[in-house]
């Protein structure tokens, strides 16, 4: 056994009102650069729909995460080593910066220095940010919104369900999905870098680009099955999201968890056995829910804190990891989902699924969304909201999502009984196999989730403080076109000349 | 004026060559890319680009047949001189092709669009008019004079002075009476060499190989300082482990962020 740390997020989606400050805010701190407009590192996006990029999970087009060949070997989709090379020319799979969408700006000087008295409205036109010339805006990270536009039903995920899902007024559902980088524990970007600039950290498990030894190569973009790397094509180089490091190593949440204003998103420390993870991935589809669970270690064990004690981790982990709160809803009360993983890259961002739709179809059914055992029989009868959240969460499978979203129908009918006349609704309880103290924490961490239980992020290990207090003099990100704040204001000419460090 | 052309030039190109490299890897790694473009445009890269470096493959390998292994060589291994014509004028005309193709679809996409357009340097256009210079040269020598002229046996003169180039003993009377078109084609050569460093070119040399060996999943330590830059492959397999500070204070601190 090799035990690693594994910083970890899940976000409880039916607590997304879709506000975009996650994606703001990252984008404020990230990528607002010549080369990175059209990049979101944190988008929120509308599902059903197909997606920034557009159609991003439909593998059979991208190519991207992992397969299992011929023999049951974990192989990339996009192919070996070999074939990869033979791509380099010319990634076939690579989206277009249209399936992004194109950037764009407005000249605002217009309204500034419009003239008084005018007859008409000065409107101002958008401009690319790529060619400089007045365009269209027609697409956009955010362009199905609410199930704006008319792409929602193409949307990949509406493949695998049984019945056609009709979207009419009165039975439609929808919510919001905010994605990030996944930081997965098996990251097909980094196994199809050719040059080895990408690399997962050892101590926490982030996944970065190192900007110096990338080579353009760009397959990370391809093999991500979550198009969540980036080129940056006023560098030539890819970007990605960070976890915004800098900020966890000081102990605090990302930009994204900060802000968010439906305090929806958990962040928290996993302790994970490396050895195990490539036989998880390896695992026939229908495990696969499972077997990424299995590779996580019990924090409160204490052979694992004598594990992680033994291979060198700091005790202020040991103590985080007890309190993770992304432990407890990924593996103690089981409603965390991975995203997709059937692409085999086991994510580390997981997914509270949201009750809404289901509660919609109770609605729209005309039973009661306030009686358990109506939510239920929903969850049981109704195959299309359960359906597509397998095929989001579950890879498929539909007992298990189903299973997740009984959970929090229970927690909401208990804490209803128990909030409205004090009873404690034991048939509730033994349907989940929780007990009341469990529902009481776990309402308590997802509904009243306090800033503290929320965000349980150790620092960077003291005895680490003063090398990275020796790296404080210059930021290592600050370069000319680098993911720094001090990023070029023009597109920079082929050399670019970074300060002396 | 001969010893100028033929020796002073080739070994200052050389010199800026060899320093350019060493100057740009040390002071500049954030601009050592291929500067891709085709999240931009992929219409006439995917065509244009295979051909171009797969022509250049080629063009690069019939360069290293032709100046490097000695006439006498290939004589002495029984393949005379007009088979050896045959083979280097057929390789070099069909290679040549492809890069020419690749060359002008890439030269093309850099004015068809305007999103490639804005991302064009100063240097890239230097390039681009300097390999299509060197092309252009070269094709003519393969075309003109090879295939369709007298032809001319390069490999008595130019080769034999391009070798001694390296061994410190290069004759310019070998070059003298070089058809003109050779002449340019060599001394542009040493002059592109010396232009190589200062350009996208220098991604050649990340060809990234080492990938076929590597393991897929690469681990690096926070503390562990960045390897040497491209680093042998097994450096790549070395998990360096986080050596625990056990010295080091425990701070007082909480172990986890509570904010009030």
């Amino acid at each position: 056994m090799r035990i690693r740390a594994q910083v970890a997020m899940v976000m409880n989606l039916d607590k997304c009102i879709g506000c975009h400050t996650c994606s703001v805010t990252c984008k404020q701190t990230w990528t607002n650069r010549e080369g990175t407009e059209y990049v979101w590192f944190n988008n929120v996006e509308t599902k059903p729909g197909i997606g920034y990029p557009k159609f991003y999970e439909d593998q059979d087009r991208w190519k991207g995460g992992w397969k299992l060949d011929g023999k049951g070997r974990l192989t990339l989709r996009s192919g070996g080593r070999l074939a990869r090379l033979g791509k380099i020319f010319a990634n076939p799979d690579l989206p277009s910066i249209d399936d992004y969408y194109e950037p764009a700006t407005f000249d605002k000087d217009i309204l500034v220095n419009a003239p008084a008295g005018l007859a008409d409205t000065p409107v101002k036109q958008p401009y690319s940010t790529l060619t400089g010339e007045p365009m269209k805006i027609e697409w956009g990270a955010n362009w199905e919104d609410s199930l704006g536009g008319d792409t929602f039903e193409q949307d990949p995920n509406m493949r695998n369900m049984t019945e056609k899902v009709k979207f009419e007024f009165e039975t439609t559902f929808m919510f919001h999905l905010p994605r990030i980088c996944e930081h997965c524990l098996n990251p097909a970007c980094v196994s199809a870098c050719p040059s080895g600039a990408m690399y997962k950290r050892e101590e926490d498990g982030i996944v970065l680009v190192d900007q110096d030894r990338c080579r353009g190569w760009r397959m990370c973009v391809s093999a991500c099955p979550y198009k969540k790397v980036y080129v940056n094509h006023a560098t030539g180089k890819a970007e990605k999201c960070t976890f915004c490091f800098p900020r966890l190593e000081a102990g605090q949440p990302t930009i994204c968890s900060e802000t968010c204003v439906g305090r929806l998103r958990y962040l928290g420390i996993l302790w994970y056995d490396e050895d195990a993870v490539l036989a998880a991935a390896s695992v026939p589809t229908p495990e696969l829910l499972d077997a990424q669970r299995g590779v996580f270690l019990d924090p409160r064990d204490p052979a694992v804190q004598r594990a992680a004690r033994d291979a060198g981790h700091p005790e202020e982990w040991i103590e985080a990891a007890q309190a993770s709160p992304v432990w407890k809803l990924i593996s103690e009360y089981r409603i965390a989902l991975p995203l997709h993983p059937e692409y085999r890259t086991l994510p580390m961002v997981w997914y509270v699924p949201p009750l809404s739709p289901v509660l919609d179809a109770v609605g729209a059914a005309g039973r009661d969304d306030t009686d358990a055992d109506d939510v239920f029989h929903t969850i049981q009868d109704l195959r299309i909201p359960v359906e597509y959240l397998a095929s989001l969460f579950t890879a498929g499978d539909t007992e298990a999502a189903g299973g997740v979203l009984m959970k929090l129908a229970a927690m909401r009918s208990y804490m209803r009984a128990r909030t409205l006349d004090g009873t404690v609704a034991r048939d509730l309880l033994d349907g989940i196999g929780m007990t009341g103290d469990q529902v009481e924490a776990m309402y308590r961490l997802l509904a009243i989730a306090k800033y503290d239980e929320r965000y349980v992020i150790p620092a960077a290990h003291t005895g680490q403080a003063a090398a990275l207090e020796a790296s404080m003099d210059s930021c290592s990100l600050d370069c000319e076109g680098g993911p720094g704040m001090g990023g070029a204001t023009r597109v920079p000419v082929t050399i670019s000349r970074r300060p002396p460090s | 004026m001969h010893t100028l052309i033929w020796v002073v030039v080739p070994y200052a190109c050389l010199a800026v060559f060899v320093a350019g490299h060493v100057w740009r890897w040390r002071h500049d790694q954030f601009g050592w890319t291929t500067h891709t473009s085709q999240i931009l445009e992929n219409r006439l890269l995917r065509l244009g680009s295979p051909l171009f470096h797969l022509g250049a493959f080629g063009v690069i390998a019939g360069h290293a047949m032709g100046l490097l292994i000695p006439e006498s060589l290939t004589a002495a291994i029984g393949v005379d001189e007009h088979t050896y014509h045959l083979v280097s004028v057929s390789g070099g005309v069909v290679t040549g092709v492809m890069l020419v193709a690749g060359l002008a679809l890439l030269i093309a996409r850099r004015f068809v669009s305007g999103r490639i357009r804005r991302v064009t340097t100063t240097m890239d256009k230097v390039l681009y008019v300097a390999l299509t210079a060197m092309v252009v040269l070269g094709m003519s020598g393969t075309v003109v004079i090879n295939l369709f002229g007298e032809g001319y046996n390069y490999r008595e003169t130019i080769s034999v002075w391009f070798r001694g180039v390296f061994w410190f003993r290069p004759d310019p009377a070998l070059m003298a009476d070089a058809p003109l078109v050779f002449q340019l084609h060599a001394i542009g050569g040493f002059l592109f060499l010396a232009l190589w460093p200062f350009t996208r070119l220098v991604h050649v040399w990340s060809a990234p190989l080492a990938y076929l060996w590597r393991p897929y999943v690469v681990y690096r330590g926070r503390r562990t300082p960045a390897p040497a830059p491209q680093p042998a492959p097994a450096a790549l397999r070395v998990v360096e482990p986080a050596t625990p500070d056990t010295t080091a204070p425990r701070s007082a601190e909480p172990a986890t962020t509570v904010k009030s």
